[in-house]
Order: C-alpha cells, then sequence, then structure tokens
C-alpha cells in the first residue's frame, strides 16, 4: 500500500474547489454520528442534503448502497466500515473518507470533493466523474474511471481491466499495474502507471513523459498524500494517452472497433 | 410506383424486387466509399403498425359518448409509484428524448414551449440540459444514459422526473452517434469532447451491468434527488416482456418501451432496419408482463415509435399504454422536410420527404444542425406554437375515437375495442382479426 497521509492533511488538485476544514465552517465544532445500526440511508443522505452541522461521522455502514450520495456542501464525512455500491456518487464539494473497501462506483459522476478510500474498490471506481480528486488507497477493480470527465483518480495498488475506458478527462494515476485493455478509445485523459500495463486498449499509446507531465504527478501524488520521492518519483511513472487515430470514422480503423 | 415515369414497364423492363433501385444504389454507395451509411430516422420498411388495427365504434351493443359535449378526459399521472412528486400531465402524448447536439438549441426549446402549453412533458437527450430548454419546459425528463454527457446533480435535482435509457427502438444494443459535423463548442463543452470528433456514445451504463445492479443505481439516483423524482426505464423493443419485467424488478416507476420505428439522430442505416421489433408487437408483450406482476397502470406504459395521428395514440392506449411519445412527428411538426424547402434539399442529394441525414447537420429546416445559420431558420416561439396544435390535434383526434367507443377518458380504451385487418397485426397485437374471432397464436374462445 502506498504510504499515505491522513486525509486532513491532503491537499486538494490544483483546479479541484478548496474543501473548509471544519474548523472554519460556521458549526466546524459540531460532529454528527449516524449510526446505520439504528438508522437508515434515507436517514442519512436527507441529513447530508441539509445538514445541520459540518462534519459527519457514519458508524456501521455494513456495504449498504448508495451512502452519502448527492451531497452537495463542504462537508467532512467518515464511514467507519465497509461501503457498499456508488458511496459518495455526484459528490459535489464534500470531502468523504471510506475507512473500509467499497463496491461499484465509488464517487460515480462526481462534481467536485475528495473521496478518499482506505482499502479497496470495487469496478467503475469514479466513473464519469466531472471534477475533484478520488484516492483509493487500496486497489481498484476493472473499468476504473471509465468515461471519467475531469476527474482526477490516484490508485495506491492496481486496477483492473479496461480501465480509463472511454476517458475523455482528467488524470488518472496508478501507483500499481493496469490490466488488460487500459485506455481503451480514451479521448484526452492522461494515465500514469507506475507498475506493468497488459495490452493496451485500442487507440491507446504511450506517450513521452516531458517536464510539464513529472510536474502535474507529483501535483496529483502530493494531492493524494503520496511524497513524490523515491519509489513515487514521478520519473518511475510512464505516461499513456490517445493516439487520436479513432476520433474520425474510417474504414481503416475497422478491425480496431 | 408514383413519381417514376412509366417508359421501363412500358418498354418491358422489370424491376427486382430484391435488387431493386434503392438496394443498388446503397451496393455502388458502399463499394464506392467502404463506409457503411449513417442517417437519422426510424427503419423505413413497411411493418405491421397502427394503420393495421381498426376500432370498433359503438351502436347497438355500446354506448357512444356525445362528441364536443361530453367530457373525455384526458389527463395522465406518471411514477406515482414510489416517487413522492409524480407528474400530473394533460395530456398523454409526451416529446421523446431527443439531444441538444442533435437537435439544435433553438428547436429544444421549440418542443419545450409547445409541450409546457398543452401541460406534457419533453425530455433531454444524450447531450446534457441546456437551460433554455429548462425554463421553457413545465415538465423536463431528465435521460440518465450510458454516455453520461454533461450528467450532474444540479440538473437531476431540477429535472421532474429521470429516465434510466437502456436503448432506443431504432438501435436496440447500440450506442448514440454524434458526427464531428455536429460538434460544435457549445456541443463539445457540454460533452467534454474535442471539437469536430465523430462521437461515439457507449452503448452499456459504465457502472451497472445486469438488472440487479440497476436496482440499486435506480435507489442511488433516488436517494440523491431524496426520492422526489419519478424513474423511468427505457428500453428498445426487442425481448420487451423479459425486460420490462426486469425493468419493473428495478423498481422503475414508469416504463418506455420504444418501437424500431422510433427514430434516431445518426445511426448506421442496417441497425436501423434490422434490429428491434415494430412497436404494435411490443405493447401487449409489454402490458403481459406489467399484468402478470400486477402492476399494469400502478406501473406506467409509455409507447414511442411511429405515433402520428390521434388515432395511433388512441390504438396505442387501447392495447394498455398510459401514454405515449413522439419525436420524429414533432420535427415534421416544426418543420422537418417541409416541401418549402425542396431546392436546398435537391442541392443535399435529398428531397422533401426522403430528408434524413440528420448526422450531416447541414438540415435546411434548421432542427437537425449545430450551424447557427441555420438554426436561427427556426423561431422557437412559432416553432413551439406548431408543436402545441399538432399536441392539441393528437389529442382531439383520440378524444374523438374514445368517445366514439363510449369512453369517458382516453385510458378507458381497451383491446376489447380492437380488431386488425391482418392476420400479423392480429397475432402481434393480440386482437381479432375483422370479422372473425380469431387471434392468431392465443387459445381458442374468443368474445364473440
Amino acid at each position: 500500500m502506498a504510504p499515505l497521509s491522513d486525509p486532513a492533511t491532503a491537499t486538494l488538485a490544483a483546479g479541484t474547489p478548496a474543501v473548509p476544514h471544519p474548523a472554519t465552517a460556521a458549526d466546524g465544532e459540531r460532529l454528527v454520528t449516524v449510526d446505520l445500526a439504528t438508522s437508515s440511508v434515507r436517514a442519512l443522505n436527507a441529513e447530508l442534503h441539509a445538514p445541520r452541522a459540518a462534519r459527519y461521522e457514519v458508524r456501521h455502514p455494513r456495504g449498504a448502497h448508495a451512502l452519502a450520495v448527492g451531497v452537495h456542501a463542504p462537508l467532512v464525512i467518515d464511514i467507519r466500515g465497509h461501503a457498499g455500491y456508488y458511496c459518495a456518487g455526484m459528490n459535489d464539494g464534500a470531502t468523504i473518507t471510506v475507512h473500509g473497501n467499497v463496491g461499484t462506483g465509488v464517487a460515480e459522476n462526481m462534481m467536485s470533493g475528495l473521496v478518499r478510500v482506505r482499502g479497496d474498490a470495487s469496478q467503475s471506481a469514479g466513473a464519469t466523474g466531472r471534477g475533484g480528486l478520488l484516492v483509493i488507497e487500496g486497489s481498484a477493480s476493472m473499468r476504473c474511471g471509465i468515461s471519467m470527465k475531469g476527474i482526477d483518480i490516484v490508485v495506491g495498488g492496481d486496477v483492473g481491466p479496461m480501465s480509463a475506458f472511454m476517458a475523455q478527462a482528467g488524470r488518472l494515476v496508478v501507483c500499481g499495474d493496469a490490466g488488460d485493455g487500459l485506455g481503451d478509445s480514451i479521448y484526452e485523459t492522461r494515465i500514469y502507471l507506475r507498475g506493468r500495463a497488459g495490452a493496451l486498449g485500442a487507440d491507446c499509446v504511450e506517450k513521452p513523459m516531458r517536464d510539464e507531465h513529472r510536474a502535474e504527478l507529483a501535483d496529483l501524488l502530493r494531492a493524494a498524500g503520496i511524497d513524490p520521492v523515491g519509489e513515487y518519483d514521478p520519473a518511475r511513472f510512464r505516461r499513456y494517452g490517445s493516439a487520436r487515430q479513432l476520433y474520425h470514422f474510417a474504414a481503416h480503423n475497422s478491425s480496431a472497433y | 410506383m408514383s413519381g417514376y415515369p412509366l417508359e421501363p414497364a412500358a418498354l418491358g423492363l422489370r424491376e427486382s424486387a430484391t435488387f431493386d433501385r434503392a438496394t443498388i444504389a446503397a451496393i455502388q454507395r458502399a463499394a464506392e466509399t467502404g463506409v457503411y451509411d449513417i442517417r437519422g430516422g426510424g427503419a423505413k420498411r413497411r411493418l405491421p403498425h397502427f394503420d393495421d388495427l381498426l376500432f370498433l365504434g359503438a351502436s347497438m351493443s355500446r354506448y357512444p359518448l356525445e362528441g364536443y359535449r361530453e367530457r373525455c378526459g384526458t389527463d395522465v399521472v406518471l411514477g406515482d409509484r414510489h416517487a413522492s412528486r409524480p407528474l400530473h400531465l394533460d395530456i398523454p402524448v409526451t416529446i421523446a428524448g431527443m439531444s441538444f447536439g442533435a437537435l439544435s438549441a433553438q428547436a429544444k426549446e421549440a418542443l419545450g414551449r409547445g409541450a409546457s402549453e398543452v401541460g406534457t412533458s419533453t425530455t433531454t437527450g444524450d447531450g446534457g440540459m441546456t437551460p433554455e430548454e429548462r425554463e421553457q419546459s413545465k415538465y423536463l425528463v431528465y435521460q440518465y444514459l450510458p454516455s453520461r454527457y454533461g450528467m450532474n446533480p444540479t440538473d437531476l435535482r431540477r429535472a421532474d422526473a429521470i429516465e434510466v435509457v437502456l436503448g432506443q427502438g431504432a438501435k436496440p444494443g447500440g450506442g448514440g452517434m454524434l458526427l464531428g459535423q455536429k460538434i460544435s463548442e457549445r456541443v463539445a463543452e457540454m460533452r467534454t469532447l474535442p471539437v469536430g470528433i465523430d462521437q461515439r456514445s457507449a452503448c452499456r451504463h459504465p457502472d451497472w451491468t445486469g438488472p440487479d445492479d440497476l436496482a440499486i443505481k435506480i435507489l442511488e439516483l433516488r436517494e440523491i434527488t431524496d426520492w422526489e423524482k419519478p424513474i423511468y426505464v427505457k428500453v428498445g423493443a426487442t425481448r420487451t416482456y423479459y425486460d420490462v419485467k426486469l425493468a419493473v424488478a428495478a423498481d422503475a416507476d414508469v416504463v418506455v418501451v420504444d418501437g424500431m420505428q422510433g427514430g434516431t439522430a445518426a445511426t448506421q442505416d442496417v441497425f436501423i432496419e434490422h434490429v428491434g421489433i415494430p412497436t404494435l408487437a411490443a405493447i401487449p408483450q409489454a402490458v403481459q408482463a406489467l399484468s402478470e406482476l400486477g402492476l399494469h397502470r400502478r406501473v406506467q406504459l409509455i409507447v414511442s415509435g411511429g405515433i402520428r395521428t390521434g388515432a395511433d395514440v388512441a390504438k396505442a392506449m387501447a392495447l394498455g399504454a398510459d401514454a405515449v411519445a413522439i419525436g420524429t412527428a414533432a420535427l415534421i411538426a416544426l418543420g422537418d422536410n417541409h416541401p418549402r424547402h425542396a431546392a436546398e434539399y435537391a442541392r443535399l442529394g435529398s428531397a422533401a420527404g426522403f430528408y434524413d441525414d440528420y448526422q450531416d447537420g447541414r438540415d435546411p429546416a434548421g432542427i437537425t444542425t449545430q450551424d447557427p445559420q441555420l438554426a436561427a431558420r427556426l423561431d422557437p416561439v412559432d416553432g413551439g406554437r406548431r408543436i402545441a396544435n399538432y399536441l392539441r390535434v393528437l389529442t382531439m383526434e383520440a378524444q374523438a375515437i374514445a368517445r366514439a367507443c363510449g369512453k369517458a377518458h382516453l385510458r378507458n380504451l381497451e383491446p376489447e375495442d380492437l380488431v386488425a385487418v391482418t392476420i400479423e397485426a392480429a397475432a402481434m397485437a393480440r386482437v381479432p382479426l375483422a370479422g372473425t374471432d380469431w387471434v392468431p397464436g392465443q387459445t381458442a374462445g374468443g368474445w364473440l
């Protein structure tokens, strides 16, 4: 696992709207605990959509689906345990930490904010995300970053096959290995991979790492809480992106689709 | 064969039914270009359709309602199974999903204006929600598509309903296309794509893979929107019986079934013509699925694909639909394929009544384009007026038929009001062949 710092000290990626520290929020001292052993997901999300506090702690999530979805305030939310599908879905501005593993589609379509998974993530992590930073300290399964549209994703471990499929914008950083089909039909997303890539997807190619890419990668690693030195020196990463050969229909591309 | 000169036949020439002129032209075009034909619209082939059904107006055994005097209701409530804010539409004819990108912003605004004037809904498409559309639409259904272009929680909360799109009748199993000519800066920005590329939308959703996952996805959408919005599930008509059952199992409030006559902005011709089933064949399957679950009318059914007249509306509803949606017909109402553009269609190698190159973005009517000069030809206010007029005519026509069948509300139309004039239509629609009690494929014993 990557040496990651405490999320409270992590800084956000350039261009990501700042999340105020809870102490600076109107009611920053107040911590509301929602225990899903006795409360419902509906009650949790209703509270988070009309928050009375700036900090929340969710206990006994027990793998429930749709935890902390549609949050659109700069809240700080800690989920103490494993979460099911679509945890932090469509997050817009909150800092959400899952102290456990997550199911399919964590932070799907995130707009802004920070979502951090202390454990592993299932399929389609960060799918279609449009902004913000998703940090997965463990590994992510298939289709990580599928159709991503501006989100930044940093994975401490490996990603499964077909990751960054049709990825349109944003950056995907993988500190481990990537499965087959990486970046298939990719558009303008930039992929940084430290380990080995399986067979690359259609129209995905390795590209040279220039100074601006090393600087960008260092910023992303720092934002995720990883010191970009030593084993995590940007020089150890390779960059992948679109060859842009499939941007227009052409008969000679028929075997590529 | 009208429009063709008589000379070939008079000369003893005979056209092949297998290799007719359109087929010959298609082969020649393929040989010349090396790419398949991409076009807009729906299936053009002749299919069993609503035209093959007739109503049994009242006489001795049924009691009609007085036209123009006795009330025939038209309203419909959509999505009251789970949503705290179901849609209550004044008429059961809605506007189907068509994207900003495929259509100009003016056209989208006109659809919103027209629909709002008569108290019905319009629908976004594979390009996100535009402010023009939201502001001019009293009821706006926000599509949730595999591409998720422009998807955002703010627009989800601003929507009146959410339509999870699994497919459409013109291309069940296929993703959207928008060719580079139509990827203007605004379209590209809304979709987070480079300007001018040929856009290929995904055909599968990126974060769920089957009906069990869809149930969780719908739960998420409900949670994001605090259980306010009706959730529709739209499928292209293929294995409709099973698809509707699974959509209901996934907790849909409304199921939308789009037959193969339903249009598209850009898809391969071979896909449009050869994948999917006719609207007529899909409706009874959907109704059977809902009925077996005890949820017919509780989960509402919206049918689209080839709705043109009030008779089509009435027939779809008599077969069990709660509402219908129109797309191609709405574009025609806006001015698509109008003879006044004949000269320009000719310059594009087409003709009024034949134009289907929506993918090209050079629409003389200014509807299926992103060219500012062409788009400016469509006045959204006047376009809205035409849409409202057309929707009113559809509704009044359907009411005229319903009254003749003795129905005080459009929803009271029933299969027993219908017969078929072809065996194929009788089998598909599951109504008797006219003058008989024979429903092909059904067990013996009719109501005669």
